[in-house]
């Protein structure tokens, strides 16, 4: 038999290992892009049967750890947490796919000039300095470090508003180029729901913690106390 | 009692007071303290659930509300309980006329060895109620009160030890309900039902909160959460948290209470 802490543990490890996971996919989509390394591009699509593996086994996991230990309080919390922190990585996952994809399939690499215009690297930076976060936030359960990632997300969503006119003016230039800034604007896209999907993240970390609801709320800096 | 009294006990407009308070109250078995010093408030028709591991003192706790533990060699209480504002354990209380307004069912079903009929008629009888055709409606309105009619009706002279002990259960909550009680105190009893029985009384309790103020003791920490309004944990003699139920089973202060209904100790 085996114990609930045992259970929540095993739990809890595949948790960070799906973390890791999505964080390398999306650091290796990050490298291939600027380095334009197609190979690295295709390592990426072929990890992606992993993400979506490890996705398929936690799920099945909070299911039986339900099913088994009818957890309450913050075991419940931890469970109900996980399975949609899973369901949100594994859409990073994606993401990453999608990116590394683009890779693969474009033949020239776009312009420094471009990327820095659109600002492209500092949204993969940004992304990535948030999944760390939460990483941080989900090994070392602080919420802290969680609530870093509701200001960067900001940044994102800030670069993403200005890709749009950036674009406009830019095809008005040089109707040449359209290609490629529809392609670095699907991008920035995908970096931008990261970037919720990572907040998301930040705010089940915060629920399964504090039992703090986060969801639709504005204000998200704001912490309630909890007497231990 | 006097009479005055009694109808005070059972005085149903007080819904939205409180119908039980404990104030200070610590209780002792010669030198052992079991309860250490509790005060509590609990409102009319809500289900307040007991809970807490065995020797916690929650056992001992339910049944100073209806005097039981007075039996127990060596049993002194300090502080006190009050029923409707009324204290319980004034002098010129009538401890029969209590029970009467405080019922009681058990962790094992205890039918008397007689007929279906003559059980749930009993608290009426010792009473000296004669009146057959009141005594038959009564019976049959408390058999239905427990979801036990429609399955007893055409034997109402079997013996009742011939129920299952699921039906047994009822019969005696049945019995209880007949002597019209204003507060049903229940010391674990589904622990030995089976899970459809026990599903039966814990609708049945559901049902019943319309009408009486309860307080169930249950290990089943489930149970506590599926019926209870409120849920107090005690821990070695003391109340460590009470709060509503879904405070306790989703986000509870204390982190001994967690620990307690996460199964983690106790």
């Amino acid at each position: 038999m085996i114990s609930l802490d045992q259970h929540k543990d095993a739990l809890n490890q595949s948790g960070i290992e799906m973390l890791e996971l999505c964080k390398k996919q999306l650091s290796n989509a990050r490298e291939a892009f600027f380095s334009h390394d197609s190979d690295l591009a295709e390592e990426v699509l072929h990890t992606e049967n992993r993400v979506n593996a490890l996705d398929l086994k936690i799920d099945r996991d909070c299911e039986r750890f339900i099913a088994l230990h009818n957890p309450v309080a913050s075991d419940l919390r931890f469970v109900l947490a996980l399975r949609k922190i899973n369901f949100d990585l594994e859409r990073v996952g994606d993401h990453a796919f999608g990116i590394s994809n683009y890779i693969v399939e474009i033949d020239t690499p776009i312009s420094q000039d471009l990327l820095d215009e659109m600002k492209v690297e500092e949204m993969f930076d940004a992304a990535l300095s948030m999944l760390d976060d939460i990483t941080g936030a989900y090994i070392s359960t602080d919420t802290k470090k969680a609530r870093k990632v509701f200001k960067k997300d900001k940044t994102l969503n800030k670069i993403n508003i200005n890709a749009f006119s950036i674009i406009a003016k830019g095809v008005k230039r040089d109707p040449l180029l359209i290609e490629q800034y529809l392609l670095l604007f699907s991008v920035i896209k995908k970096l931008e729901r990261i970037g919720d999907l990572v907040t998301n993240i930040a705010e089940e970390i915060i629920f399964f913690r504090e039992a703090e609801v986060l969801k639709h709320r504005k204000r998200k800096g704001t912490r309630k106390k909890k007497d231990e | 009692m006097v009479k005055k009294d009694k109808e005070k006990l059972i005085d149903k407009s007080i819904k939205r007071q409180h119908k039980l308070t404990a104030n200070g109250v610590r209780v002792f078995y010669d030198n052992f303290e079991a309860i250490r010093g509790i005060d509590m408030n609990i409102k009319a028709n809500k289900v307040t659930a007991f809970i807490g591991p065995s020797g916690c003192g929650k056992s001992t706790f339910l049944r100073l509300f209806n005097r039981m533990n007075d039996y127990i060699e060596g049993f002194r209480l300090e502080g006190e309980i009050l029923i409707d504002g009324e204290n319980i354990y004034k002098k010129k209380v009538n401890v029969e006329q209590l029970r009467k307004q405080v019922g009681m069912v058990f962790q094992k079903p205890n039918p008397f060895p007689k007929s279906i009929y003559e059980n749930v008629a009993y608290g009426l009888k010792i009473q000296g109620i004669k009146d057959k055709k009141f005594l038959m409606e009564k019976v049959v309105d408390s058999l239905k009160q427990v979801t036990l009619w429609e399955e007893v009706k055409n034997d109402l002279n079997k013996s009742a030890l011939a129920l299952s002990g699921g039906q047994q259960q009822r019969l005696c909550i049945a019995r209880t309900l007949a002597v019209e009680p204003s507060i049903i105190l229940m010391d674990e009893p589904t622990s030995a039902l089976d899970p459809l029985s026990t599903a039966k009384i814990e609708e049945l309790i559901f049902e019943l909160k319309n009408k009486y103020t309860i307080i169930i003791v249950t290990h089943n920490m489930q149970q506590a959460a599926r019926i209870s309004d409120r849920t107090a944990f005690f821990y070695m003699g003391d109340l460590i948290e009470y709060d509503s139920t879904k405070k306790i089973f989703t986000n509870p202060e204390k982190k001994q209470t967690e620990n307690y209904i996460t199964g983690r100790f106790g």
